[in-house]
């Protein structure tokens, strides 16, 4: 069998297993959850073998040597690997914490990331490397910081989760941050449906997604009545969330996740996180960056952002070690901090770049 | 412990720079102008920036924007003098903050554990109480084994009535983990200004053949490098017959005082360092003076008679056994179509070369167009001659990055300390473990207290198997 055989496999089996753990929160049916789990490993299991023998195809080729040919070097390569990663922390929190509650959250950023492989058409095509992508820095760089942001991933989620059940009112700003954060979330995996729907798998590649695809179905729309519709249905939907946000704490509470489990869990997924992305993700890119280009550190938006990124998370880290902030303010910053993450990976070639190009 | 409160003027600097607000805010400011620093682009035509301005704030403000930004330093913002001094600022309130904890946290380091009266143990963050038969020595034993195979060294004090403690800590020295960290912070921004203040960024571009002893800052700055640097060969590999580039090296030859002192082929990812000088592979192209290029052509025949010929641009041939003449009147190293149809070039680079002929015979033209050395079905002729595009040797040139930066090794090292001192940080703790051991009634009573500064639960993890093998290891033997 071939990579994309394994591939597919895996995501059948993901998208089983998030439909599975939402039952199993609904319904607390132990049976429920164990085939849950059981369909994540599996998922899990074949995307390894597709990444192995993808990596294997890419061998074949002949063209490098071994390491090289690892399956790191495109958009959609990165994503598949952050998939992978975040499944394996968040199986090992399963298996340590005997709590599975906690699936029905991360699934789905699985399951969201293949959905933006499909929307985006990004190109799966096996390319061979140009020659300044030709270097080990640049596979353990890579490699790091996806692990690295599948832990800021994680500690995003037990973030939220933290803050929902830590919120009480209203009109506190913590409860305003969470639901405005998730109303994003919604709105902007709504739209992009929607551009799913109405334009299928015409997109070519990134750039033409950006300029000419996303979020063309809604707010980019042509049609002034469509743009003025999606901001209105935004608003409602950001306003129902901001009402309604407190069922989302009953479910939460059903968990059986203390507010001190997850305060701890976010903790530590920053913390091993941190020390990874700096090696990683700046040590070793800063190396790389001087093999290929001479200059090891250029104030380049992506190297930027990085640097931004790590400084909201040395602050999370400072702030509970010296004001011993726990609980809602560190949530809000880990939560702030994964916001930053996305804006590294995605934001930076998206909209920094459309908005350097011309037309 | 405190400090007392500083009163005078040294003092209360002092104070400012070693509070953790201070510290943020500084943070806070290079963060947020940093920003501003990825969102117009850095030291480009000031036309680039104006179009961006223009997409966030309207035609009428962008310029007025763009002015103010300039004013400010914001076009190369990096570089300019009150990023620098954000930055210089940062490290001081770095090195103060430090200095100012350095104090307790060395007493915490330096000083040795000892034993606690067992109340004390009651109210540590790790606690355990058991009750057990046995014989004081026999537990004592078990105790001191199982605590030195988790790595500790225990140390014994009598506590009266038979009784005793066993105390021990190990990883103090990681509570400096920390300071490690920060200090590799200072040491990596020290390299970074020794490099931008001792060091220079240049560009420099050799034609085969070409020899030159500086590289250009910019077009009109040269610099001198101190020795000759020579491009003896350059070459191009690509993925099978695409035009994406596998690989590509310049042969070059260092001069120094007349002699040849250093021969290296480069490629991308692997320079050339002569003198602190490093050159790296980083573009290539073809020379703009085509008309010294040379093609190599086969021409043939639709009745198989053929020449191979080596012609120039504007030259002409004539197609053997014919009185058909051909012109080579453009050459392009990258041709590309437009929708339209129209040609144009779309590199400097031999991506995919192309020569445009025309044909004659006898004073009138016949037809013309593009034969591409990739495509072979551009080579035949509608009569059926052919003229195949065997090669063309043009001079290309060698891209290459000049860089001198004394302050790269001092950089590493940062790095390598800050890896260490993270390490430390996270993934080590200072543990600190006291056993009490005493008789009560017929029973041992045994209380073990424990702290860590650092990943607590799997310390306790250690402490609940200690207690197991205490609680099962004397009465195995009963
Ligand atoms: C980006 C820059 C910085 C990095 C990467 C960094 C890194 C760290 C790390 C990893 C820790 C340990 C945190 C923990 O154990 O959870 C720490 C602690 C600390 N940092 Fe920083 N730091 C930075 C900047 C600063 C600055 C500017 C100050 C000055 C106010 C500062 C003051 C402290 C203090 C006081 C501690 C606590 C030390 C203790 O245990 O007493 N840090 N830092």
């Amino acid at each position: 069998m071939d990579s994309s055989t394994f591939f597919g496999l895996s995501t059948v089996a993901y998208v089983l297993s998030m439909i599975l753990y939402i039952f199993y929160l609904a319904f607390r049916n132990n049976q429920i959850g164990i085939i849950a789990t059981t369909f994540a490993i599996t998922g899990f299991l074949s995307q390894t073998l597709a990444i192995a023998t993808r990596w294997k195809e890419f061998y074949d080729l002949g063209q490098m040597g071994f390491l090289r040919a690892a399956p790191l070097t495109n958009l959609y390569e990165s994503l598949i690997f952050f998939i992978w990663c975040l499944m394996l922390v968040y199986l090992i929190i399963e298996f340590k914490y005997r709590n599975r509650s906690f699936g029905a959250f991360v699934t789905p950023v699985a399951v969201l990331a293949l959905a933006y492989i499909d929307i985006s058409g990004m190109s799966r095509n096996i390319q061979p490397l140009v020659p300044a992508l030709q270097s080990n820095w640049l596979l353990a760089h890579v490699m790091m910081s996806f692990i690295a942001y599948a832990l800021f991933a994680i500690s995003f989620s037990t973030g939220l989760m933290c803050l929902i059940l830590r919120t009480e009112r209203r009109n506190e700003t913590a409860y305003i941050f969470w639901t405005l954060m998730l109303s994003v979330f919604v709105i902007t995996l709504g739209a992009m449906g929607l551009d799913f729907l109405k334009f299928k798998l015409v997109v070519t590649g990134q750039e033409e997604l950006i300029h000419n695809y996303l979020f063309k179905a809604s707010f980019r729309s042509g049609s002034a009545l469509v743009s003025a519709l999606s901001w209105a249905i935004s608003i409602a939907v950001t306003f129902l969330i901001w009402r309604f946000g407190h069922s989302l704490k009953k479910i939460i509470e059903g968990f059986h996740l203390s507010a001190e489990i997850l305060d701890d869990l976010t903790y530590r997924c920053i913390a091993t996180g941190f020390p990874v992305f700096t090696l990683g993700g700046l040590i070793f890119g800063a190396i790389w960056a001087d093999q290929a280009w001479g200059k090891y550190w250029t104030w380049d938006p992506k190297e930027t952002w990085s640097l931004i990124t790590w400084f909201i998370y040395a602050f999370y880290l400072h702030s509970r070690l010296i004001k011993g902030w726990k609980g809602k303010k560190a949530a809000m910053v880990a939560v702030f901090g994964f916001l930053a993450v996305i804006f590294t990976y995605l934001g930076v070639n998206l909209l920094l770049s459309g908005l350097h190009s011309y037309g | 412990m405190k400090k007392e409160k500083g009163s005078t003027f040294i003092d209360k600097i002092w104070d400012m720079f070693a509070s953790v607000k201070f510290a943020v805010i500084i943070f806070a400011v290079i963060a947020l102008t940093s920003i501003v620093g990825t969102i117009v682009e850095q030291q480009v035509e000031p036309e680039k920036n104006i179009v961006v301005l223009t997409k966030l704030f309207g035609e009428s403000v962008a310029p007025d924007i763009y002015n103010i930004l300039f004013k400010l330093g914001f076009m190369n913002m990096y570089h300019s003098w009150w990023f620098v001094a954000l930055l210089l600022l940062f490290a001081s309130s770095l090195i103060i903050c430090s200095i100012d904890r350095l104090p307790r946290i060395l007493k915490l380091v330096n000083e040795p554990i000892h034993p606690i009266p067992v109340e004390h143990l009651g109210k540590m963050t790790i606690k355990k109480t058991l009750d057990i038969r046995g014989k004081i020595p026999d537990i004592k034993q078990t105790a001191e084994t199982a605590l030195k195979a988790a790595g500790f060294k225990p140390s014994e004090a009598p506590t009266g009535n038979g009784g005793l403690q066993l105390y021990a800590e190990k990883g103090n020295l990681s509570r400096l983990g920390v300071y490690l960290t920060h200090i590799s912070i200072l040491v990596i921004l020290t390299g970074g200004m020794i490099g931008s203040f001792f060091g220079f960024n240049g560009y420099l571009q050799l034609n085969e053949g070409e020899t030159s002893s500086v590289a250009y800052k910019d077009p009109t700055t040269p610099i001198p490098l101190g020795f000759e640097i020579r491009c003896d060969n350059f070459e191009v590999y690509f993925y099978g017959d695409s035009d994406m580039p596998k690989d590509y090296k310049s042969w070059l030859t260092v001069i120094k005082n007349g002699k040849e002192v250093m021969k290296k082929t480069i490629e991308v990812n692997d320079p050339l360092k002569y003198e602190g000088i490093t050159f790296y592979q980083s573009s290539y192209g073809t020379g703009m003076d085509t008309d010294s290029g040379i093609f190599v052509l086969r021409v043939s025949s639709k009745d198989g008679k053929s020449a191979e010929i080596n012609p120039m641009l504007n030259d002409k041939f004539t197609i053997p056994g014919t009185s058909i003449t051909g012109h080579i009147k453009y050459f392009s190293p990258a041709l590309a179509l437009d929708p339209e149809g129209r040609a144009y070039t779309y590199a400097q680079q031999m991506l995919n070369p192309a020569t445009y002929i025309e044909f004659t015979e006898a004073g009138t033209q016949k037809y013309s167009g593009w034969f591409f050395r990739r495509y072979p079905n551009t080579w035949i002729l509608p009569d059926g001659n052919k003229v195949e595009f065997v090669n063309y040797w043009g001079v290309e040139y060698t891209g290459m990055q000049v860089r001198k930066d004394p302050g790269v090794f001092i950089v590493y090292f940062g790095c390598i300390i800050m890896a260490l001192g993270l390490y430390i940080t996270f993934f080590m703790s200072h543990r600190r473990i006291w056993v009490d051991i005493a008789r009560k009634n017929d029973n041992i009573k045994i209380s073990i207290g424990a702290s860590a500064n650092k990943n607590r639960a799997a310390f306790e993890g250690k402490i609940e198997k200690l207690a197991r093998i205490l609680g099962a290891g004397p009465e195995g033997k009963k």
